[in-house]
């Protein structure tokens, strides 16, 4: 699905990635962990191509992402759901239209009664009607991640998805990835959260990677 | 639950740029601007040509014959002109100028009391011309050998240079609304990549759902057109109210015929809708242009 060979990335001559080998398959399930500012978030962008690799392969879906024009770009991104660390949204549409925009910029139909279920999952059924500005944190999370897995997509990268939420919603939250997972869907996490990662380990055969000296290391059972 | 439908809110793309935008309403004001503009250059292009149709047909349909000739001829020379004259196709009619006239026509430059009876003044003969015209310079030709002392004046000479600056006048009112046309163009391809700037956030969005570039294009150019159609509207309307409050000249006068007449109301409507394909086309090719640069 995701393919990455020998990649390495840097900022500004300053190397954060090296060497970086992984392979995202069906159904898979990892968690990335590692030490703030060692590479997560680039890690999951080079994925989805909102960076591209200084050196190396990727690949997604059978194709090379360095070589794909922007329309093939954008396809490929209607089959990837994005949870940003930032939550990025457009504030001057509801908290519904943002949820139904990757339906919208595909020029699909909204299925209504899917987003009604969706909301009351994440438990934003009654802020449809509000503006992102208007959202806590917690909230804003929870509807990046209802936006991220409304097209059911086939693979998610969630960065943080839990940052900002208590427990229990946190918990919910992981349910439904791992719901879409047992479905098909693969999914990656990068978390500070050990918690949630020993919770999930209960419920779903997953993997754990951890960058740290600029390479991706697997974690194995120490967390 | 709040009843939510965002498909139906969302069907316009141009809703998912923001109506606060600064730039469209740089675009709305621009346009409004050039339409206001466009139609006094409109206006003044109609004008020309219906000036120049009028002084051509009016100094078209008549011509003047000056006769010398000694005082004991003269009245032999202008019976002999004017037989000619009624045998020539294409003359409907005939007129000696009387005295009376000819001291009106002499008294701008002489007075009141130039005694016109002890000069010996040329006969003039006012010629009307039928609608398919007379051939001047057979005419010509009969005079010479008849009446050598007459002199055809068919206006020709104070015609041309009046109907070919009524021509320039037109060409350049024409240009004005071209170069009208391209400076909107400009200006709101100006606009176009200011607020694809100013919405990086919009566009970081839209990508990350996966929009394609024609869609991210289609929603700012569905905005800054619809803000080009009102300014170009309103400003097409505040022009025509300016030429309908103008006052009525007279039926004679230099200026008549300047603004819009009967159907000539009709031709500033292709203002508007003329704005709306030049801002779509400039914003869609700006827009397309950047999204490639920055993808």
């Amino acid at each position: 699905m995701i393919r990455l060979a020998n990649v390495s990335h840097d900022y500004g001559g300053r190397g954060l990635l090296t060497g970086v080998h992984l392979h995202i398959s069906p159904g898979a399930f990892y968690f990335l962990t590692g030490p703030s500012g060692a590479g997560k978030s680039t890690l999951l962008k080079l994925c989805y191509g909102e960076l591209t690799q200084r050196s190396g392969e990727i690949e997604v879906f059978g194709q090379d992402l360095k070589g794909m024009s922007r329309d093939a770009l954008a396809d490929t991104r209607r089959r990837i759901g994005v949870i940003h660390q930032d939550c990025q949204f457009l504030d001057h549409l509801t908290l519904a239209e943002n949820v139904a925009l990757p339906f919208v910029a595909t020029g699909r139909p909204v299925p209504e009664a899917d987003l009604h279920e969706l909301l009351t999952w994440v438990g934003l059924e009654q802020q449809a009607d509000a503006l992102p500005p208007t959202l806590s944190g917690g909230e804003r999370q929870r509807a990046a991640l209802a936006r991220a897995v409304i097209m059911s997509p086939e693979v998610v990268l969630a960065d943080e998805p839990t940052g900002n939420v208590d427990w229990e919603m946190s918990q919910r939250l992981l349910a439904l990835l791992v719901e879409l997972n047992r479905m098909g869907t693969a999914v990656m996490i990068a978390t500070h959260d050990l918690n949630l990662i020993r919770t999930a380990k209960s419920q779903v055969s997953a993997r754990n990677l951890r960058i740290a000296d600029n390479t991706l290391q697997s974690a194995g059972s120490d967390l | 639950m709040a009843q939510t439908s965002p498909r139906a809110s969302l069907g316009d793309a141009g809703r998912i740029v923001p109506r606060s935008d600064y730039t469209a309403i740089l675009s709305t004001l621009t346009s409004a601007a050039m339409s206001f503009l466009a139609v006094f250059a409109l206006a003044l292009s109609l004008s020309s040509g219906t000036l120049a149709q009028r002084w051509s047909d009016t100094l078209a349909q008549s011509a003047t014959l000056r006769l010398s000739a000694p005082q004991a001829e003269i009245g032999a020379q202008t019976a002999a002109v004017l037989e000619i004259l009624s045998t020539t196709p294409g003359i409907a009619a005939t007129r000696v100028l009387e005295v009376d006239e000819q001291r009106r026509l002499l008294e701008p430059w002489f007075g009141p009391d130039l005694p016109v009876e002890a000069l010996a003044l040329p006969r003039m003969i006012e010629i009307i011309e039928a609608p398919e015209g007379f051939d001047a310079a057979g005419l010509r030709l009969r005079l010479s050998a008849e009446a050598p002392g007459a002199v055809l004046d068919d206006h020709t000479r104070w015609r041309r240079p009046l109907v070919q600056a009524a021509a320039s006048l037109r060409a350049l009112a024409w240009l004005s609304v071209m170069l009208l046309a391209a400076a909107m163009a400009a200006m709101i391809t100006l606009a176009a990549g200011f607020s694809l700037a100013a919405n990086a956030q919009v566009i970081r969005v839209l990508r990350l759902v996966g929009a394609r570039d024609a869609f991210i294009a289609r929603a700012f150019v569905l905005r800054l057109t619809v803000q080009a159609l009102i300014g170009a509207a309103a400003g097409t309307v505040l022009g025509m109210a300016g030429f309908a409050l103008l006052p009525v000249a007279g039926e004679t006068g230099f200026l008549t015929g300047l603004g819009f007449q009967g159907a000539g109301w009709l031709m500033p409507l292709v203002i508007p809708p003329l704005a709306g394909v030049i801002a779509y086309v400039a914003t869609r090719v700006a827009a397309l242009r950047v999204l490639r640069r920055e993808s």
